[in-house]
């Protein structure tokens, strides 16, 4: 059976929690598609759901961990890394997941997503990237383009955006994709490799937030927004991060930007908890 | 059986050092930490320590980090800790709070300088035992204790992490650079597992289980991550499902469960120790390093016949409040030296009601009080 966006209900309900809908996201939102990719992808990977584990912070797309049918978390506003980054180093078997918005990962949280993809800690971290906080009502976010319109940029924002695949690249992930959620077939199938991935992974989610960001920005509805991700989204597998910044009413590039083999922080601990021993051992 | 990489024996040692042990010896397989002075020392013994005893030792980026992934690792089901000093105690505080709030047990020891803001990095102070109680926002009761010397911060590291795992909250080890500086003789005795105290787990299977269920002792059963639970936790006020539910019903239900956990079952928790009491009109009640000048001060009161009497709180929060309403109906009144400009000495006035003086000796940090600054107002009482 599939609804009318295409999701397979069937694969992802088990893993939903059915008793907490309706979700709080408004009409056209695209937190619900994203988070429809990532459960198809748990699906997908054929990963042990009980070795999972779901950490959030605050805002819009915080509120997934509260939905998921897996032990999720949701925690403090910015500090969903360090909080996964305590779940993983604990248990090393859990496969966990960052899903977050672009105010939470990159604006309070960004100082530990940048040491999280520096550290290869082996974690997917989702980010939703809407250009704003929608759940204050609108407000500039950290990723908003130059002169985007929002609710205290209201002579258009005065600031430069950070290019998420540049940062995270520049900060050392191993993994860096980024998808609209007009992709949801290439999301979900990013969102799999990520999660099998070694390392750090990182997926930026374009979404429509109609209600805030959209209506001051010539995107009133999610299915307009729908039509600028189709007229002007770029495939380009393997582009240099530098080159995927993006503007107000500009091309948005999608695809797979890096996948690349680099030394884990798990790895690197092995090395350090063999030393450690060793030594102790040449004491005695 | 006691822990294997457990040191056993007696070392002098220093009381940042000490407490290191302690955590090993605790059984503390996780600590995430960030350099601060005065409490530096304590990272460095544990990244030395854990890896030896197959933990993870890491560097967070800063205060906020660290205390986010203790949270982190301890819903893993492994022991966890931090340590700090002030700067860094203020930035922990919002996740101490949602600590509370998710019911994670862990440490934070807090090797107090003076403050505020940078104030004196390498010299004590004791100014941070109302942050300890009210730092994070919202209602919420903690467990704070107050060692004087490296072998009672070793001693209450232990008990620090037997509290948290007992009601699953943070318990704040509040120290002070001296004692974490000082070296003396730490006895780091044989600590048998068995001795020691963990979370309750749940004893239903996932689909019955509550998260946030209590038991009796209102302290409800922890499943951690991977284990098939498919639990959820929030920091938002949620039911015993551990779902979000935004109404002053829920918030009343949880926020008095959380404060009652400890309130009602405090005289498990609360310690002190009283010296001279018995006939003492004049009590000198402190704690940690200043309980520790404070005892020559008594002394010297009572060899000018003074009756003097330490009450040395070991427990700062919850306040041992029940037992200073009694003391204040035999003294005359109550000493309280701090290394602050007031802080506990409210706790006690608030106890001791009118019925006895309250009388603060402050040291606004640097060094500890002298022994005559707090024998002088003995004195002054006295007469």
């Amino acid at each position: 059976m599939t609804g009318n966006t295409g999701v397979d209900r069937l694969s992802i309900e088990k893993y939903l929690r059915e008793d907490r809908l309706p979700h709080i996201w408004c009409a056209g939102c695209g937190i619900g598609s994203a988070m429809s990719c990532f459960l198809r992808a748990v699906d997908r990977t054929g990963l042990d759901p009980d070795r999972m584990a779901v950490v959030s912070g605050i805002g819009c797309t915080g509120r997934v961990a509260g939905y998921v049918k897996l032990d999720s978390f949701h925690t403090t506003h910015g500090r969903a890394i360090p909080f996964a980054t305590g779940l993983k180093l604990g248990n090393p078997e859990l496969n966990v997941v960052v899903f977050s918005g672009d105010g939470d990962l990159v604006a309070i949280g960004g100082n530990h997503l940048i040491h999280a993809a520096r550290r290869n800690i082996d974690m997917t971290v989702i980010c939703v990237n809407n250009f704003n906080y929608g759940m204050t009502g609108g407000q500039v976010g950290p990723t908003a383009p130059f002169e985007a319109r929002t609710t205290t940029t209201p002579y258009g924002n005065f600031e430069s955006p950070f290019n998420l695949p540049y940062l995270v690249a520049a900060s050392g992930a191993a993994y860096i994709a980024r998808w609209t959620t007009l992709h949801i077939r290439q999301l979900e199938k990013a969102i799999s490799e990520a999660m099998s991935k070694p390392g750090f992974s990182f997926i930026e989610v374009i979404s429509p937030c109609p209600v805030t960001y959209g209506r001051l920005n010539k995107e009133p509805t999610g299915l307009d927004s729908m039509h600028y991700y189709q007229e002007k989204s770029v495939l380009r597998n393997g582009a240099d991060p530098r080159d995927t910044g993006i503007e107000l009413n500009g091309p948005i590039v999608v695809g797979k930007f890096v996948d690349r083999e680099l030394p884990t922080l798990r790895e690197r601990l092995h090395q350090v908890e063999k030393k450690a021993k060793e030594r102790t051992k040449a004491k005695k | 059986m006691s822990d294997s990489q457990a040191l056993v024996g007696e070392f002098f040692i220093s009381g940042d050092v000490a407490c290191a042990e302690a955590a090993i010896s605790a059984g503390c397989r996780f600590f995430a930490g960030y350099p601060i002075t005065p409490a530096t020392e304590i990272a460095e013994r544990m990244s030395a320590r854990l890896p030896q005893a197959g933990g993870v030792y890491i560097q967070m980026e800063d205060e906020i980090a660290s205390i986010a992934a203790v949270l982190g690792a301890s819903w893993t089901g492994v022991k966890a800790m931090t340590a700090t000093s002030g700067p860094g105690f203020s930035l922990m505080m919002e996740n101490i709070g949602l600590g509370a709030m998710l019911e994670t047990p862990c440490v934070v020891v807090n090797i107090q300088r003076a403050g505020p803001s940078t104030g004196l990095p390498t010299l004590v102070g004791q100014g941070d035992m109302m942050q300890a109680r009210w730092g994070s926002h919202g209602s919420y009761e903690i467990i704070a204790l107050s060692p004087g010397s490296p072998q009672e911060i070793f001693d209450l590291t232990i008990e620090a992490f037997n509290l948290s795992e007992k009601y699953r909250v943070p318990v704040l080890v509040m120290s002070d650079e001296v004692v974490g500086h000082m070296s003396e003789k730490v006895t780091i005795p044989y600590v048998a597992l068995e001795s020691l105290v963990y979370r309750r787990r749940p004893e239903v299977p996932p689909e019955e289980y509550l998260p946030y269920l209590p038991g009796e002792d209102l302290v409800p059963p922890m499943a951690v991550a991977g284990e098939g639970y498919h639990f959820h936790v929030t920091g938002l006020t949620h039911d015993e499902r551990g779902y979000p539910v935004m109404n002053a019903g829920a918030q009343d239900k949880l926020v008095r469960r959380l404060v009652d956990k400890i309130r009602l079952n405090k005289n498990g928790i609360i310690r002190y120790e009283e010296t001279q009491v018995e006939d003492a009109s004049i009590i000198v009640c402190a704690y940690g390093i200043s309980a520790r000048i404070a005892q020559f001060a008594v002394k010297m009161a009572r060899d000018e016949g003074i009756p003097a009497g330490l009450l040395r709180l070991i427990t700062v929060w919850p306040f041992a409040e029940e037992r200073i309403r009694e003391l204040s109906a035999q003294a005359e009144a109550f000493i309280v030296p701090e290394i602050n400009y007031g802080q506990i000495v409210f706790e006690v006035e608030r106890c001791a009601g009118g019925r006895a003086r309250t009388v603060l000796v402050p040291h606004m940090g640097g060094s500890v009080h002298s022994p005559e600054t707090i024998l002088r107002a003995i004195r002054e009482v006295a007469q």
